[in-house]
């Protein structure tokens, strides 16, 4: 995609390069560290947040929480995506349901899933429902918004054709609709899988006895920073995971698209 | 790989097989809200036969062919194809073909995997045998319209309707492209009607050559030249001047065709807007 004026860069540098910068801060974070310009309240030492990982991983309590908070995201993901999906193909397919649904849906979408939080309290109380049901609202509506789109902008000369050929009913949506829709339909997942975490994270700190985010206001209460980092951390590397596993999704399934083709 | 004209003679206009269908319009008329697009079309076309119909830009040509393929209805009149609704398959400007299947799987699109032998068979037959594990986006236009073209053919179609298949193609490309259909037409005894607002390939291919003016038949000419045709000859030239002299005889319908004229008149061959 990129030009490349300077091809006599090594190949393995040329890789190593966009991490330079941030190896650069982590040594001099290291170092702000070590020589005490930088309280270990405000920002502990690199390798203390390593070590903190370390004892974490060791004791097994690292894992028992990301478990439990990866449980809550996928949970949530596949209720809130799995519904978004159905409603969204249902009213992309049929203009009556759009009548009926769309309006409704538009105007629950424009309400921040997280100004719902004392409504959801006072529903589900503070345990796993209300973790379960804010993350759900949070992954729905990206996927569904997009398949709804996806549905509509499938070509109208395929469909035609398609219905010309003798494609009826299921043989027509498997062929032509659900293909042709899916390059959109994955951008609302990879949408709704950035979106995931952020609603957890809030949800986790509110009220539980578990998961990443009740380590890490558990560990704020102790003023243990580098706790508290290490949960932070967790979160950005399950962020990327997320983002990793939809993008080999895409690569998979739109491998037929010129975008997605290996170069 | 490209086709060969020498393949073209493998069967002759006078040793063909015909199993085409019969198509039968009587009275047909075709109006989207006010505007009356077609009215009284009376046209009997025999089966095996070759029809291309001509005409300016917005004249009904392809709205004709798109009642007879059954994508719209007819406002009045009845129209009737002996034959089912699968025996008819249409190829249309372009491709239309699935990016999202490899070639063979848009060949056999709609059949049972039974049939990816004869869609193979059919693939060759166009000279795309090795090409069938491609995806679409990796094939140039011509190569498309003769994998769409495949994929009518896989059928086995009593009638095939072409809506101006090569009208996006280059010259050469087209004429290979015409030669092609032309010689899978005398082996498979289809009934094949052709819209195309090239009078060039409409001699060049059709038995009969309709030219619709207003929403009618204006002309009604019988090409009487032998297989296969040679553009140079004079009775080609004949035939094209005077359909041309034809065409051009009626003042434009719209006049704002001529503002939108892609096709600027070659050498080789003349054109109308489409």
């Amino acid at each position: 995609m990129s030009i490349r004026k300077n091809t006599s860069l090594p190949h393995l540098w040329q890789k190593l390069l966009p991490w330079s910068l941030p190896l650069a801060l982590v040594v001099l974070w290291q170092i702000a560290a070590q020589t005490g310009w930088l309280s270990s309240r405000v920002l502990p030492a690199p390798l203390d947040v390593l070590k903190a990982f370390w004892t974490l991983a060791v004791s097994g309590e690292l894992w028992r929480h990301v478990l439990v908070s990866a449980q809550r995201a996928l949970s949530g993901f596949a209720i809130g995506g799995g519904l978004g999906l159905l409603l969204g193909l249902a009213t992309g397919s049929w203009k009556r349901v759009e009548t009926l649904l769309d309006t409704t849906v538009q105007m629950i979408r424009n309400i921040p899933p997280l100004a719902l939080i004392p409504l959801v309290i006072l529903w589900f109380g503070i345990d796993e429902t209300a973790k379960l049901f804010l993350v759900s609202l949070g992954v729905f509506f990206p996927v569904y918004i997009n398949t709804f789109h996806g549905i509509r902008s499938v070509d109208a000369g395929l469909i035609e054709m398609g219905r010309s050929y003798g494609l009826r009913g299921w043989a027509l949506y498997r062929d032509i609709i659900l293909p042709g829709a899916l390059p959109s339909i994955l951008v609302g997942v990879r949408f709704s899988l950035g979106f995931m975490w952020v609603i957890l994270i809030v949800a986790e700190t509110i009220s539980a006895q578990e998961g990443i985010g009740y380590m890490t206001m558990n560990a704020r209460e102790f003023l243990m920073t580098d706790v508290v980092l290490v949960g932070i951390l967790l979160y950005a590397l399950l962020g990327k995971l997320a983002d990793l596993l939809a993008r080999s999704l895409e690569r998979v399934w739109l491998s037929w698209h010129p975008n997605y083709q290996t170069r | 790989m490209y086709f060969s004209p020498e393949e073209n003679s493998k069967v002759s206009a006078a040793e063909r097989v015909i199993n085409g269908a019969a198509v039968t319009l009587r009275g047909i008329g075709k109006a989207f809200g006010d505007r009356q697009v077609l009215h009284g079309i009376d046209l009997d076309i025999r089966p095996g036969e070759f029809v291309a119909i001509v005409g300016r830009s917005g004249c009904g040509k392809s709205t004709l062919l798109r009642l007879l393929a059954g994508l719209d209805q007819a406002s009045e009149g009845e129209l009737s194809i002996d034959g089912s609704a699968d025996d008819v398959r249409i190829m249309f400007q372009e491709a239309r073909l699935l990016p999202w299947k490899r070639v063979l799987d848009n060949v056999s699109l709609g059949l049972t995997p039974a049939f990816r032998r004869r869609a193979r068979e059919v693939l060759a037959r166009v000279g795309l045998a090795d090409r069938e594990r491609d995806w679409p986006s990796q094939l140039s236009g011509g190569q498309r319209q003769r994998i769409a073209l495949s994929r009518a053919l896989v059928h086995s179609p009593r009638l095939l309707l072409l809506d101006e298949p090569l009208g996006a193609l280059d010259a050469l490309t087209r004429i290979e492209m015409q030669q092609l259909i032309e010689s899978l037409w005398l082996e498979q005894g289809f009934t094949a009607i052709l819209v195309t607002h090239d009078v060039q390939e409409a001699v060049a291919l059709a038995d009969r050559v309709l030219l619709i003016e207003d929403g009618a038949i204006a002309l009604d000419l019988d090409v009487r030249l032998a297989r296969p045709r040679e553009r140079a000859s004079n009775g080609f030239s004949a035939y094209e001047a005077r359909i041309l002299s034809r065409v051009l005889s009626a003042p434009p319908i719209e006049s704002s065709a001529a503002s939108t004229d892609a096709w600027t008149p070659g050498i080789a061959h003349i054109s109308f807007a489409i």
